[in-house]
């Protein structure tokens, strides 16, 4: 029974894998195109000055921070991994939004959910290309970072594959908000959001640091935990916190790949 | 499938949007190697009957079979296997003509290489050989038209679902699509268009469907539905003197029927010229005389009470 069902299955996860991967193929057709570099380029500035005005600005008043563990780093050390999740979170909440334009305006799923590829498919494919994107920054930020001995290049390594955890988890909750987005005002809020989410995720100062209420508010939302996640890798501060907070990010990654794929179908396939 | 079992069959298809019915329960049967037509008007439930064949749009109720299969629970398998044409063109505008046609076979899962191969023939096959290599953009509606049905055959089809293919293209481009479309008919691909042009139905289509208001009217091909709704020919007139409904009791007993146009009045007969003469003989004097063979205008006049194009 099993032994029957099991290749059965990989087939078809197989199948729409390939599938996915012809949707990130269009986008991979589009950015040979000249216009798209900018926006990809341009992504990549904004935590890079932050590094740089925050980091370096700051850390000259501040100079060391104290890790639990005893051990104290620089606070640009301390800064740099909230950047670069803040970084792995923007490239993939852009590509999100983009989706909006693409289903709305482009109308361009129209045309691929008429061929063999389904909603979900659609959402996958675009969260890959959006990986492709956010991991892009992710590798440039921590190379930076390596230059100016903010982490190791062992630790830059190990937390190269949790940026891109990080950004599958903001993808997918990207995709699931663009669903909803209707307007211009809406994109405004979305923008509010995330700016909110980076001030206030442990990034500037640790969580703990915040008013009891506070701390449990921030807790509940995604980018603290990336930004936890990839501060106890860049400083080498291993724990089984860095599990949950994993988990956390996975889990919100395939809820807001389902909840995205769901509503596609069903706002596009009337 | 066995080979006599249809490629489309409807039984009592339904779709409904909220609380209103644009398809109130049709059944129809199309076969492998048809040209099968849906004429009426706009509004009529033409594309919500062709949504719900190219397996976007489920149905609300009644039974649907495509190549043999359910759209709801196959729909990713029937599509693999069908070319569409939406009233729409939905070409990806940050792409070249050779780009759209590349990737959307890799939707279909066809290998790179045969991808690209068959996008040469086919921007061939539609003469757009000069711009391939440039963005979709700037092409003009006949050419963005064709690039759309280039698009639907990409997977070598066994059904092509053509949404209004020539609305809204001058007559050069419409007849250069005609022809494609043709050549398309003589290698027995199965083709399923929808028109507001009687000409196009005319030329096109083995077998139609007339629909108007989310039902199917009648059904037959072009000469059958003549024959079986309309005179062999028809008698315009038009007359400048008084207004036209003075003189549709004088024209009374004149051919078969007679149809009131805003503009002009329709004598139905099976000779125009014997009933020409009989107009002259009533001392009639209409400011244009025009004789000319019945059509499906005339048939789906008969059946609606209205025009088709306004
Ligand atoms: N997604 C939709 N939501 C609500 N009404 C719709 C939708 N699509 C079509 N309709 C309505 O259904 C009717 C039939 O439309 P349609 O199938 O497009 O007709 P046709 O293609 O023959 O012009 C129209 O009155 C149209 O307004
Ligand atoms: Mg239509």
């Amino acid at each position: 029974m099993v032994t029957l069902l099991l290749p059965r299955l990989a087939a078809r996860a197989d199948a729409r894998v390939r599938r996915a991967a012809a949707v990130t193929g269009r986008n991979v057709a589009a950015a040979r195109h000249f216009g798209y570099w900018w926006a990809l380029v341009s992504g990549f500035f904004e935590p890079v000055l932050y590094l740089l005005s925050i980091g370096l600005g700051v850390g000259a008043l501040i100079k060391t921070f104290t890790l639990p563990d005893g051990r104290t780093i620089s606070y640009a050390a301390f800064v740099a991994p909230a950047m670069l999740a803040a970084s792995a979170m923007n490239g993939a909440l852009t590509e999100a939004m983009n989706m909006v334009g693409k289903m709305r305006y482009m109308r361009l799923y129209d045309a691929v959910l008429a061929t063999p590829v389904q909603p979900f498919e659609v959402a996958l494919g675009e969260l890959m290309w959006g990986l492709v994107r956010g991991s892009s920054y992710s590798l440039a930020f921590l190379v930076m970072m390596v230059g100016m001995q903010l982490t190791t290049v062992g630790w830059a390594l190990v937390a190269f594959p949790a940026t891109v955890i990080v950004g599958f988890a903001f993808g997918g909750l990207g995709m699931a908000v663009a669903t909803y987005v209707r307007s211009w005002q809406d994109f405004d809020y979305v923008m509010v959001v995330q700016f909110a989410l980076f001030l206030f995720s442990g990034t500037f100062a640790p969580a703990d640091s915040y008013p009891w209420g506070v701390q449990v508010l921030v807790q509940v939302t995604p980018l603290y935990h990336g930004v936890e996640l990839l501060r106890g890798l860049t400083t080498g501060t291993l724990n089984w916190g860095l599990l949950g907070h994993t988990a956390y990010l996975v889990a919100l990654a395939s809820v807001g790949l389902t909840i995205a794929g769901r509503r596609m179908g069903r706002l596009l396939c009337r | 499938m066995s080979v006599a079992e249809p490629l489309i069959a409807a039984h009592g298809l339904v779709k409904r949007f909220g609380d209103f019915t644009a398809v109130a329960g049709i059944d129809l049967e199309v076969r492998a190697g048809e040209a099968f037509g849906f004429l009426g008007p706009n509004g009529a439930g033409k594309s919500s009957t062709m949504r719900m064949i190219g397996c976007v749009s489920p149905p609300t109720g009644g039974t649907l079979r495509v190549l043999g299969m359910d759209p709801v629970r196959a729909g990713s398998a029937i599509r693999a296997r069908l070319g569409v044409c939406p009233q729409q063109d939905s070409l990806d505008p940050e792409l070249t003509v050779r780009e759209n046609l590349i990737v959307y076979a890799r939707y279909f899962g066809i290998p790179r290489k045969v991808a690209r191969q068959r996008a040469d023939e086919l921007i061939e096959f539609v003469q757009l050989t000069e711009r391939a290599d440039d963005t979709v953009e700037p092409l003009s509606g006949g050419m963005k038209r064709r690039l759309t049905i280039a698009r639907a055959l990409v997977n070598e089809p066994a059904i092509v679902l053509l949404d209004e293919p020539t609305t809204g293209l001058d007559p050069q481009a419409r007849h250069l699509v005609w022809e494609r479309l043709f050549q398309l008919k003589q290698r027995g691909v199965t083709l399923v268009l929808t028109t507001h042009y009687m000409d196009e139905a005319e030329q096109l289509c083995d077998r139609l469907v007339v629909m108007d208001g989310g039902k199917i009217v009648a059904e037959g091909s072009p000469r059958q539905l003549i024959e079986r709704y309309s005179t062999r020919e028809v008698v315009e007139l038009r007359f400048a003197e008084a207004a036209l409904d003075t003189y549709v009791g004088k024209l009374e007993g004149i051919g078969e029927r007679l149809e009131l146009l805003p503009d002009r009045i329709l004598l139905y007969a099976a000779d125009g010229d014997l009933a020409v003469a009989a107009v002259a003989d009533r001392a009639l004097r209409p400011s244009s005389v025009l004789v000319r063979r019945s059509g499906l205008e005339d048939v789906f006049l008969h059946l609606t009470g209205r025009t088709l194009v306004d």
